[in-house]
Formats: structure tokens, C-alpha cells, sequence
């Protein structure tokens, strides 16, 4: 087989798998968002609910695709491809198993992070598209929130670069094997703290409560996507879980050890499913637990603590891994 | 009063000064009803907000006109009817000022009682949906309001069981009331209020001390004292702002007097501020609650024969006003009888209303975000504010 032709293929499988997944996420996230509000959440379509995913989906295929007069139509049409493109592409440098990926590159971390950032333009091109204040107001948050949580995101992501030496994932996933060599508990509360600010810049990165300002259904109605309809707005929505399964796995890959686990090799995936599921979780706990904040403050948690914070961190951890080298462990 | 005209601009001296109008209702998610703001924004910052009342007008007063004294109490319920009961009782201690008709002890203290049921179940909706407002639908504030109405619809199973009916009751009637206890309901309620009573301790864990709550609803939407003395707010609006205020103490109706029961103040003034005295309010309810279910004289529930013609109760020539204190504020109810069985004029005095007033003196100069908090530690309710 050609090298191009197996990267194609491995590419179509990990596409497809992606899509999957972001449908039975949705269904993951329901139950338990379900469960934290004492309902029972999705149940009638299919066994407790197994189908729901699937019965939305076909909903949203064939729901009326309607476009405002007064939209700017070749913007307002694309957004949702500008959107989901990025947030699909970063999948490609996340290797689920050793050799189990599309590429492995030796920018992978730098690929990832890049990339992500790209979402933005997709988003305001959706705001501005629509014609509509409501999402344009939505479109001008999103711009502001993710270039401030762009920088402490990249630096919480850097620490465990610093750790390994490298960024290639796979890499860092086996610089942490060892009794307690994940990054995670790295150092003390070196390793907790970063992991820590990477979660909250992962939040505000994914928009997800209490940073979900963009969204805002209590205010801006439903923000930029608020003119969406039909498939559209099953691709932004595609695009969304995507980004978030995707920083799930990169939090488990830099942090939680990615495949490294007790059993055989084989289990690896699972391992790796399992933390990634973890971190999702975790985020969707918080997104079912607090208010939102105003867009004022949640600039001012990213520039006043965040951005310092994180940059420290990173500072400490290049001189204690600098001081590491010099006294050759 | 502070500012006399309705349109209140701030100059934020934004440079750029390009503003942008935002309509915010009639059909928006956070507009508790039909309520439209025409907001002026710059930037992110509210300069100026129009109040749009009216979507929801159904000239109660006209109608109460053409229905008689014993079929209005339930079309009353329909004002506020997230407080149905209070309207009620405004309507019928109005009618029995102007005919000087009695009430028996036990009507009064059933109408206490019921009264404050309500004004449970109304703080119940407002903190579900005023949360609702600040967290999204998808969030945090889903999960406050699902919590919360569960507690309401335990409040609603017993008027259903009272009364028939979970939303707009009927409950009460010119002379007393139209229903007595059922058996075992005392009980019924008084396990329900233990369980609002513990569950209340666990919003308050959830809320109090969150990070996030209390940055979206400290220092936000300030009224002062004297602003809202001005502007004459009353219910938990007047009480935040550092006035004890409450209908049931300075003119207590419905034997008031006989229950031991304290009147939250706080003085910050903002939404916090509100949410603490309402959250205050929830507990002294429950303790009226008892103290009604465990003082309730025996006797006759009606001081008037049972109904036999909607036009049997017929009301000499005079006029009288009273107030009550419902869940939001100040309810007020005025009444011109002419002989006849229909009233020859009635008002009405909806605290939402006065309290909507508010607005565009504290919404200028907050956030877009901030107006849907403010507005939802107002509590409107819109049948009350257009009637």
C-alpha cells in the first residue's frame, strides 16, 4: 500500500470515528447532565435512549435549511465549514495508541494548538454572516474571549512540552511512563497547577459554561449560531463537540498519560478513552454547575490571573528542568 | 423623583460613538413573559433602555366591571398569576372593606395560609428562572431551576389538593374562603415545608458562596435607598435597598398580627442583596406556614351562605382600597360599588409594575449581561405589570 493511500484511510477511519463519537458524546453529556438535575434525560429512542444521537441527527438533516434575506450568503454559508474544518483537522495529530494516528508530527503540540485557534474565523464569519445584531454582538465576545485565552491555553499546554523535551505527542505520552511520571503530578504542584489552568483555558477555549458568553441563549438568544437552521447548525454543533473531544484528548495526552496504563498494550485506546472521558466529564460538571460570567470579567480572569499565572508556571518549570539537566538526573 | 424623564442616557464617553439598538423581547428567552427593551448599547455597555410594556393587556379592570362579585375572585387569580392567591385575596378584602362584611377567624388564617404557599412557590419560580437567566438554559442555571420547581410543584400539590386546581384557584370568596382543609392535608403540608425547608439549605450551599454567583450579582443593578423610595418599589426590591417595608407589618390584614415572623432587610441594595432578602422570605414563610397549621380555630370557613347566584352578593354604594403583600411587592386593589353585584370600577396596583419602573434608572451603564440579572432580580410578572 502507498503511504498516501494509508494516510487517506487512516484519515477517513479517524474522521469517521470522530463523528461518531460527537454523536454519542452529546448523549454522554445528557445523561449525565440529567442526573445532576434529577431527571432521567434522553430514554424512548432505542434502548435508554441508545438511538437519541441518531434521531437528532436525521432531525437536523431534514429540517427546512433557511437563510435570512439579509444575510451575506457566500459568508454566511461557508461559516459552518470554517468552522468544523479546524476543529476536525486537529484530530489528525492526536495518536490514539503508539502508531495509532494519521500523522505523528514532531510539531504536533504546535500543529494542535494552531490550528484550534483557526475556529475563530469560522465563528465571526458566522456572526458577521447572519446579518443579525444578536450574533454579531456574539461574533465580537468570541473574538475577544479566544484571543485571551489563546495565550494561557498555549502556555498551560507548554509546561509538559517543557517536561519532555518535545512536541511530538507520542513523545511526551512515553516521557511520562513510570510508577507516577504523569505530567499531572509533575514536580509537586508544579504538574497540578498547570493542569489546572489548562482545564479553565480548556473551558474558555470550548466556550462551555461559565465562559460560554458567546452562546448566551439568556441574552444574545443563541449568539452566533442564532440564524442557523437545519444542517447548518448540526455542522457548528458538529464542530463544537469536536473541538472539545479534541482538547479532551490533548489534556489526556500532555497531562494524564495518554495510553500508559496498567495491563497489556492493547489496552492502551481505553486507557486513553477513559482520561479523555474524564476530562469531558469533568468539564461538563462544571458547565451543569455554575452561572455564566460577564464577558468584563472573564477578560480580566484571563489577562489579570491566568496569563501571569500560567506564564510563571512555565518559567519555573524551563528552570527546574534546566536545573535538572545541568545536575545530569 | 432622582430623574423625571423616563429616557435616562449615560455618557460613557465611548469615542467611537457609534451605538447600536437591540431589541430585547417581546420574544426573547429572558423576557419573564412579553416584556420588550429597546437597548442602546455601545459596545457591550447599556447607555440607555426603553421600557416596552403592554404585549399582554387584557383590560382586567374593564372586565371585572361586567362580572359580578362572586365570579371575579378567580379571573382576579389571572393578574399574577404566578401569585394567584394574593390577587385573589386583594380583590376580596377590597369587597369586604367597601360592604363591611366580616370574616371568620378560621377563613383568615386559611387565607394566611395559603398566602404564604404561594409566596413560596412564586419565590421558588423566580429564583429558578432568575437563575436560568445568568446561567443559560445549557448550564448552571438549568440545574438551579429544575431543583426549584421541583419544590414548586410540591407547593402546587397541595393546592391541588385544596383546591382543584394547581395554577389560578378560585380559592377564595367575598365573606371567607370556598374550601376547607381536606383530611390529612396538615400533615401533607407540613412535610412539605420540611423538605422545602432542607432543601432551601442546599441552594443556599450552592449559591451563596459561589464565585461565580456572586461576581454576576454583587454591585450589580444598585438601588439606593433614596432612589428607591423616589420611585416607590416595594416588596423585596424596597427591602433590599435598606427599608423595612412589608404591607403584612406597617397595616397587617388577614389576622397578620397573630404570627410571629420577621421582615428581611439588607442595605447593598443590589441583586445580591434581593436574593438574600427573598431567600430570608422563603424561611419566614415556612414559619407562618406552622404557626397558621398550628393555631387554626375551628369554625365557619365563610361568614356568608353558600353560593346559589353568582349575582347573590351585592355591595351598597361606596368605594374602599386595600393592599396586601404578595410575593413581589405592594398589592393593591381599589373598588367603586355602586348596589349592584357587579363592582362599578375597579383598579388595580401591581407591584410588578411599580417595580418595573426601576429599570432605566439602574440598567445604563451595566453590561448586556447585566440587564437580564437585573431584571430577573426584579421578579416582573407581566400579566400583573399590563393587567
Amino acid at each position: 500500500m502507498s503511504p498516501l493511500l494509508h494516510h487517506a484511510l487512516v484519515g477517513f477511519i479517524v474522521l469517521n470515528v470522530v463523528i461518531g463519537m460527537v454523536t454519542y458524546v452529546t448523549l454522554l453529556e445528557r445523561k449525565f447532565a440529567a442526573r445532576m438535575q434529577s431527571r432521567i434525560g434522553p430514554y424512548y429512542v432505542g434502548p435508554h435512549g441508545l438511538l437519541q444521537p441518531i434521531a437528532d441527527a436525521l432531525k437536523l438533516m431534514m429540517k427546512e435549511d433557511v437563510v435570512p434575506a439579509a444575510a451575506d450568503r457566500w459568508v454566511y454559508n461557508l461559516a459552518p465549514l470554517a468552522f468544523l474544518v479546524p476543529c476536525v483537522l486537529i484530530f489528525a495529530t492526536i495518536p490514539f495508541a503508539p502508531g495509532l494516528g494519521v500523522a505523528d508530527l514532531n510539531i504536533g503540540v504546535l500543529f494542535f494548538l494552531a490550528v484550534s485557534s483557526l475556529e475563530i474565523v469560522g465563528l465571526f464569519m458566522g456572526g458577521w454572516g447572519s446579518n443579525n445584531k444578536y450574533a454579531l454582538l456574539s461574533a465580537m465576545r468570541a473574538v475577544n474571549q479566544i484571543i485571551s485565552y489563546d495565550l494561557p491555553f498555549i502556555f498551560a499546554a507548554l509546561v509538559p512540552v517543557v517536561l519532555a523535551g518535545s512536541l511530538r505527542m507520542s513523545t511526551i505520552v512515553e516521557a511520562q511512563r513510570g510508577a507516577f511520571g504523569w505530567f499531572v503530578g509533575a514536580y509537586g504542584v508544579l504538574g497540578p497547577l498547570a493542569f489546572v489552568a489548562f482545564l479553565v483555558a480548556t473551558l474558555a477555549a470550548e466556550n462551555r459554561v461559565p465562559f460560554d458568553i458567546l452562546e448566551a441563549e439568556s441574552e444574545l438568544v443563541a449568539g452566533f449560531r442564532v440564524e442557523y437552521s437545519g444542517m447548518k447548525f448540526a455542522l457548528i454543533q458538529l464542530a463544537e463537540y469536536a473541538h472539545m473531544i479534541a482538547t479532551s484528548f490533548l489534556g489526556a495526552l500532555l497531562f494524564l498519560g495518554g495510553w500508559l496504563g496498567p495491563g497489556p498494550a492493547a489496552l492502551g485506546p481505553v486507557w486513553f478513552l477513559l482520561k479523555a472521558m474524564l476530562i469531558f466529564l469533568v468539564v461538563t460538571w462544571v458547565r451543569w454547575s455554575f452561572v455564566r460570567i460577564r464577558v468584563d470579567q472573564i477578560l480580566a480572569i484571563s489577562w489579570k490571573l491566568l496569563l501571569p499565572a500560567t506564564l510563571v508556571l512555565l518559567m519555573v518549570t524551563a528552570f527546574v528542568v534546566a536545573a535538572r539537566g545541568a545536575g545530569g538526573s | 423623583m432622582a430623574d423625571a424623564e423616563a429616557r435616562h442616557v449615560i455618557e460613557i464617553g465611548y469615542g467611537g460613538n457609534e451605538r447600536l439598538v437591540m431589541n430585547m423581547g417581546p420574544q426573547h428567552p429572558s423576557a419573564h413573559g412579553v416584556f420588550r427593551a429597546i437597548l442602546t448599547l455601545e459596545g457591550e455597555t447599556v447607555v440607555a433602555v426603553d421600557a416596552v410594556i403592554g404585549y399582554l393587556h387584557r383590560c382586567h379592570e374593564k372586565l371585572a366591571e361586567t362580572l359580578t362579585y362572586v365570579q371575579y375572585p378567580s379571573i382576579a387569580s389571572k393578574t399574577d398569576y404566578v401569585s394567584a392567591m394574593t390577587a385573589e385575596l386583594a380583590y376580596v378584602a377590597a369587597v369586604e372593606k367597601v360592604g363591611q362584611i366580616g370574616v371568620p377567624k378560621r377563613a383568615q388564617y386559611l387565607r394566611v395560609l395559603v398566602a404564604e404557599l404561594q409566596r413560596i412557590a412564586s419565590h421558588c419560580l423566580w429564583l429558578g428562572t432568575w437563575c436560568l437567566d445568568m446561567g443559560g438554559a445549557l448550564g448552571g442555571g438549568a440545574t438551579i431551576f429544575l431543583y426549584a420547581i421541583r419544590e414548586r410543584e410540591l407547593i402546587l400539590d397541595l393546592f391541588e389538593a385544596l383546591t382543584g386546581a394547581r395554577l389560578l384557584y378560585g380559592f377564595h370568596q367575598v365573606g371567607g374562603v370556598r374550601y376547607d382543609l381536606p383530611a390529612g392535608w396538615p400533615e401533607r403540608c407540613r412535610q412539605t415545608v420540611d423538605l422545602v425547608d432542607r432543601r432551601l439549605d442546599e441552594y443556599e450551599a450552592m449559591l451563596d458562596d459561589n464565585a461565580f454567583f456572586r461576581v454576576r450579582t454583587q454591585g450589580v443593578g444598585v438601588i439606593s435607598r433614596e432612589l428607591a423610595l423616589d420611585v416607590g418599589v416595594c416588596g423585596p426590591l424596597i427591602r433590599g435597598s435598606g427599608v423595612a417595608y412589608d404591607v403584612r407589618r406597617t397595616e397587617p390584614y388577614s389576622s397578620y398580627g397573630d404570627f410571629d415572623f420577621k421582615v428581611p432587610v439588607e442595605t447593598a441594595g443590589d441583586c445580591y442583596a434581593r436574593y438574600r432578602v427573598r431567600m430570608v422570605e422563603f424561611r419566614e414563610s415556612i414559619k407562618i406556614v406552622r404557626q397558621v397549621l398550628d393555631g387554626l380555630p375551628a369554625g365557619p370557613i365563610s361568614s356568608r351562605p353558600g353560593v346559589k347566584s353568582v349575582g347573590q352578593v351585592r355591595i351598597p354604594k361606596g368605594e374602599g382600597y386595600t393592599r396586601v403583600e404578595g410575593a413581589r411587592g405592594e398589592l393593591g386593589c381599589y373598588v367603586v360599588a355602586d348596589g349592584s353585584a357587579k363592582p362599578y370600577r375597579l383598579k388595580w396596583r401591581g407591584a410588578s409594575f411599580s417595580n418595573l419602573s426601576i429599570l432605566p434608572h439602574i440598567i445604563p451603564g451595566h453590561k448586556v449581561a447585566d440587564v437580564v440579572a437585573i431584571m430577573g432580580s426584579v421578579d416582573p410578572v407581566f400579566g400583573e405589570v399590563d393587567r
